[in-house]
Order: C-alpha cells, then structure tokens, then sequence
C-alpha cells in the first residue's frame, strides 16, 4: 500500500505543467504504484476564494474511488466555519490553508482559529512550505513561504490539533521538532518529498533523530516527479515495517483517529482502475 | 543505480582555504591532482573535469596541460568569470585543440548578481558557445536552481549546447521542455550532490523516451562529445 498525502489537480498559473488532470494523475500514479492520492485543487491556492474549488474537487474526487480530496479553507473568508462541517460529512482525509497566498498571518488569529476548529472537529490541517524553489518562481509569484515559528505556534494553538506540513525541507523539520516538546512534534506529520534523499543524508537523520513515525509518503506532483520520492525510499536501508509506516500507516493512523474521516476506499487494497 | 562511469569535478578545497566558486591556484591544483588519483585508483570508473579559474591565465593553461595529459577528458568551469568574458576564450581555444568538451556551471535566468560567484545564466553561455563552435558545452545543470525555462529557450538554437539534466530540481514539465526545446541528442543524464534527484529523473525518462532515445540520454550522447578514448567501450 502507497498513500501519495500531496498531489494537485487543475493548472498552474506560472508555469505549464503537463499531467494535471484527474486521469494524467491516475496514470502517474499506475507508474509509481501509488494506491491512493490525497488532492488540492491548485488553482484555487491562488483565487481570492480558494474553497470556490472545492465543489469541482469533491465532484471529482468523488468519481474517483482512488482520489481523496483535501479541500481548501480560508479563514479570513465569512462562512468558513461551515466549510469544515461540509468537509467533515464528506470524510476528508485532512483540509488544507494556505496562508501566505491569501494574505494572512500564518500564525495569526485567522489561522489558529482556523487550527482550533479543525481540531474540534477531528480534522488534520494541512499546510505547504512551499510550492517551487524559490530561485525560480515566477517574478509575480511573491507569496512568502511558511515559516517554521507558524507551524510551531499553530500545533500549540489547541492541544488537540494535527498537522500534515509538505514540501519542508530538513532545516525546517528540525527546526520545528527540536523547538517543540515531544507531544507537539507527536502531533506533526511530515511529507518527505521536499527532504534531500541518499546520498545526502538529510532523510536517512530525520527518520533517525525525529522518528519514522512522524514522516509520510508525498511527492507533489505533478509539479514534482513523483518518481524522486520513491526514489529516496529506494535508496534507503529500510526494513518492511519501516517503509510501510512512510508509505501509509502513519497518514491514515492520522485520520483513523476521527471515525467520520474514515478512508472511504478500502485504503489496504490496490489499485482499483 | 546502474552508473557505469562517474565523470567528476573537484572545486579546490571546497572553500575551505579559498572561496568555492573562486579556488585559488593552490587549491585548484590540489583538488585536480585529488581527481587524478581517484582516476588512477578506479580506472574503470572514474573520469576526471580539469578545474580551472580563469582569472589565473598562465595557471590555467599549464593545469589543462597537466591534467588533460594525465588523463582528464573535459573542461569544468563554475564561477569565477563571467562566460561573456573573453579571459574565457584561452580556455575554451585549449578545449578545441584537445576535443574535449567544457562543463559550465550556470545559474538559471540570473537576474542580479549572488555573493559567492560570479555566476552566469544560460544566455551568457550561448554567448561563449557561439564564439566558440568547435566546442561542445555542457550546461550545468538544468534542474540546479532557477528559471530553467529562461535558459532552454536560450540554447535552443545553439546547437553546440548541451543540457546536464543534474540538480535537485525535479520539476514536473521540466524534462518534456528540455526535450522540446534541444531534443533529445542534445541532453546529458548528471546527477550532481543530490544522486536521488538524478535517478528519479531518469526513472521518468524512461517513461518519456523509446529504448533508442533513452540510451541517448543514458550514455551515447556523451560518448559523442567526449574524446574517443575516453570511456572503456562505446
């Protein structure tokens, strides 16, 4: 079982990008024998409204027994609240901000109370670092990236809440854990796609010094190859129980916290198209 | 991974007596001469850039001399003079007479100058390539940062310009804008610091290209721009 917590559908605005329709994303993952993808519609991180994707994401997703989506909500937006009870009944796997591209204070009141709903309602908030290397983004491309003191005020903003933070390079992770007690870093998930593999040996120390537990299976595509994460997995002396933790036990333990967001595939199957 | 032949530089004393991008003679020689022996200790396996600093003319052309004679089969420059500049034009002229090809650190779509280096982008690379058109280069490397879009549509029509697909950029549309843009006898596979990017690239190359085509990539265009005897077979 491989479970892809970070992919995209819809275009880009800065770049073209091939592979972002729903059928270009189940093809991608056939190649990598990726079983199910959570997914953002990537558009909508840049409308003045992102949760006006999240209709066409659940519509999508929903014909698509492999796809699971993690919809957008943006705090500063009136009526935002119901969006996590919409998201809850459709059993998301997590809800996702981005902060920095809608203007916000990535740890300000909008944001933590954004976190504290979410973790009222059992719901992992999911955020992005980044979404490209900053040495090549677009020159209108001039949102900030997360910073690692947001994520750390955030996960202390509710006892209770769970976060899923992609694209974080091996600085940040550590920053992070190493600045929060071990039952705040225990409440953190981290996707591995933006963490340098072997031979370097970024990701071979963080699943050592911060714990295998703590580290899901993501890739970003189809802004990334998704074949590098794998690619690092591959790379790496691990033993079966180890990489199916990465893979998938540590994302849907996540969500198999909160009975409502229960996968609704069978998420210990294969591939169904 | 399947790498038959590690082609390598060594940037002089990787900063620590002299900057990275700026390696004094001294560190020049001592991380060439490091190189050599690890050319001479796996024959099979590695082969060796000979590292010069353009701003050193007289060093510069004695270092090619030893080195490519010891055995060295290609040109590294990184960023220590623009390529615009003509102090290049020795070097490059030295890359002609001995049919080696010349691998040129780029920062793509440079649009300030960075502390450190003294760097250039891919239209200041095609500048050089023109001036000098018996001369293959390596443009390294497209996914190691920065605007690669900017330098593809530069090289596209500088048909001495090779694309080093190294770096740990593994952009999604990078490689099928490389294909499009230089076509596929004009791309190189490298991998650079970080080994895992470089395989995942090539893993999805094989999903992009034929058989054929992929040994290209592979292998086949650099024993093409690298001398004959460079490598143990073809």
């Amino acid at each position: 079982m491989r479970l892809d917590v970070n992919c995209f559908l819809g275009a880009y605005p800065f770049r073209r990008v091939p592979g972002t329709s729903p059928d270009a994303l189940l093809r991608a993952m056939d190649r990598i024998a990726v079983d199910q993808a959570w997914v953002t519609h990537l558009p909508g991180i840049f409308w003045s409204d992102p949760a006006a994707g999240n209709p066409w994401l659940y519509e999508t997703t929903a014909r698509h027994d492999r796809l699971r989506p993690v919809p957008a909500v943006h705090p500063g937006m009136s009526g935002w609240e119901a969006l996590l009870t919409e998201a809850r009944a459709a059993r998301v796997p997590a809800v996702r901000a981005d902060p920095t591209y809608y203007g916000l204070d990535p740890a300000g009141a909008e944001m933590r109370a954004l976190t504290q709903a979410c973790a009222a309602e059992g719901l992992p908030l999911m955020l992005a670092v980044r979404l490209e290397d900053p040495r090549q983004r677009h020159p209108n491309d001039r949102a900030a990236e997360l910073p690692a003191w947001a994520v750390r005020t955030l996960v202390r903003s509710d006892p209770r809440v769970r976060l899923i933070i992609t694209h974080a390079d091996r600085p940040f992770v550590e920053e992070v854990h190493f600045g929060s007690t071990p039952e705040e870093s225990s409440r953190i998930l981290w996707d591995i796609c933006w963490i340098w593999g072997p031979p370097e040996d970024h990701l071979e120390t963080l699943l050592r010094t911060v714990g295998v537990d703590r580290f899901v299976f993501g890739t970003g595509q189809p802004l990334r190859l998704p074949e590098n994460s794998v690619a690092k997995l591959d790379l790496l002396d691990l033993n079966p129980e180890q990489r199916s933790s990465i893979e998938s036990d540590n994302a849907t333990g996540v969500t198999l916290g909160n009975a409502k967001s229960l996968p609704r595939a069978d998420v210990r199957g294969g591939p169904k198209s | 991974m399947g790498i038959t032949i590690h082609v390598a530089s060594i940037l002089g004393s990787w900063g620590l007596t002299s900057p990275i991008y700026f390696p004094s003679p001294t560190d020049i020689g001592y991380g060439n001469d490091f190189l050599l022996a690890l050319q001479r200790a796996h024959p099979a396996r590695i082969r060796g850039y000979c590292v010069v600093n353009p701003n050193f003319r007289a060093h510069a052309q004695t270092e090619l001399k030893r080195c490519l004679d010891a055995g060295m089969i290609g040109i590294k420059l990184a960023a220590s003079r623009r390529s615009t500049d003509p102090l290049l034009d020795p070097i490059c002229t030295v890359a002609a007479q001995r049919g080696v090809p010349v691998l040129h650190h780029v920062w793509q779509h440079r649009r300030r100058e960075y502390p450190g280096q003294e760097a250039s982008d891919g239209v200041e690379l095609a500048e050089l390539a023109a001036r000098h058109p018996k001369v293959n280069f390596l443009l390294a490397h497209i996914g190691g940062g920065g605007d690669w879009v900017h330098s593809l549509a530069a090289l596209r029509d500088q048909p001495n310009v090779f694309v080093d697909l190294s770096g740990s950029g593994v952009d999604g549309g990078m490689l099928e804008a490389c294909l499009e843009a230089v076509g596929v006898e004009r791309l190189l596979w490298g991998c650079d610091l970080t080994i895992d990017t470089g395989w995942a690239k090539l893993r999805y190359m094989e999903h992009l290209l034929s058989g054929s085509d992929l040994e290209l990539v592979r292998w086949r265009n650099a024993a093409r721009i690298f001398p004959s005897t460079a490598f143990t077979s073809d």
